[in-house]
């Protein structure tokens, strides 16, 4: 019985991970410049994992494996928004200015002075 | 000393975790491996107050739970303004950053960007101000209401 709860729910899990990921997928491909990119980005970079791992994790159950899985969650999750930052950093360093709803452009002007 | 003592300690659980075959040629190995490492980064002098694990406390499990459930809420955000991309209000705005320690200072701006829907662009070199893009209005106000900072702020060692 519990058993089988679990396997049900570590499917559930899954597949709401691997929608995520889509979801995320999609996103890059319709935002319409670098930073709001990076948003849809960052759906596929912390709760897919999250849900994935979440999953695979209720598969193994108390063994070595779940520690193995958990440590890549923390590493994930460590490194993606310095990733991130990286990327957004780098863009405003080009000089690229992020879109805004009303068509006018936000200021920038920051990003120069480290 | 106490931290090449934590970083061994640290080291030795990680190699026992990602082992699994405990025969004592790999122990040997293992001991071996931790020992090399110790003395790199002594040689290195890259060890400091910052990578000590043992300043860690429990409230950094409080503080990741919450977080995880804040990555949780603005992950359905953003996954709907993907659906619906007419939602999106991309901001850029500039938040006060009042941690105290640099490590404070990180931790606020990496949980910015880890949550999805904003991105920390700039940190202010002295640190006492952030910029972030935000693509959803209500980002903007949840920055601005400063929940994230305060609990940053908690996390340092601060009464709330």
């Amino acid at each position: 019985m519990i058993e089988t709860l679990i396997t049900v729910l570590s499917a559930l899990m899954l597949l709401t991970g691997g929608a995520f990921a889509v979801i995320g997928g999609v996103g890059v491909v319709r935002f319409p410049d670098v930073y709001t990119r990076l948003h849809a980005g960052g759906v596929t970079d912390t709760i897919a994992p999250l849900l994935i791992v979440g999953g695979l994790v209720l598969q193994s159950g108390w063994h070595l494996l779940s520690f193995k899985l958990l440590l890549i969650l923390l590493f994930l999750l460590f490194t993606t928004p310095t990733a991130s930052h990286a990327t957004a950093r780098a863009a405003m360093a080009a000089g690229i200015e992020p879109v805004t709803r009303d068509g006018r452009s936000a200021s920038g002007d920051s990003s120069s002075n480290t | 000393m106490r931290y090449y003592f934590t970083l061994a300690v640290t080291l030795v659980i990680l190699w026992l975790g990602l082992s699994g075959v405990y025969k004592p040629l790999l122990f040997a190995l293992g001991a071996a491996s931790v020992a090399l490492v110790v003395w790199l980064t002594e040689r290195m002098e890259v060890l400091g107050a910052e990578h000590d694990p043992a300043t860690l406390s429990w409230r950094l499990l409080v503080y990741w739970g919450w977080l995880v459930g804040q990555v949780i809420l603005s992950n359905i955000a953003v996954a709907r303004a993907v659906l619906d991309p007419r939602r999106i209000q991309p901001t850029l705005i500039q938040v006060p950053v009042r941690q105290q320690t640099n490590m404070g200072r990180v931790t606020y701006a990496n949980s910015i960007t880890l949550t999805p829907g904003t991105v920390t662009t700039w940190l202010a070199s002295n640190g006492d101000r952030a910029q972030v893009h935000a693509l959803l209005a209500d980002a903007v106000e949840g920055l601005e209401t400063d929940a994230m900072g305060q609990r940053v702020q908690w996390l340092e060692g601060k009464p709330r």
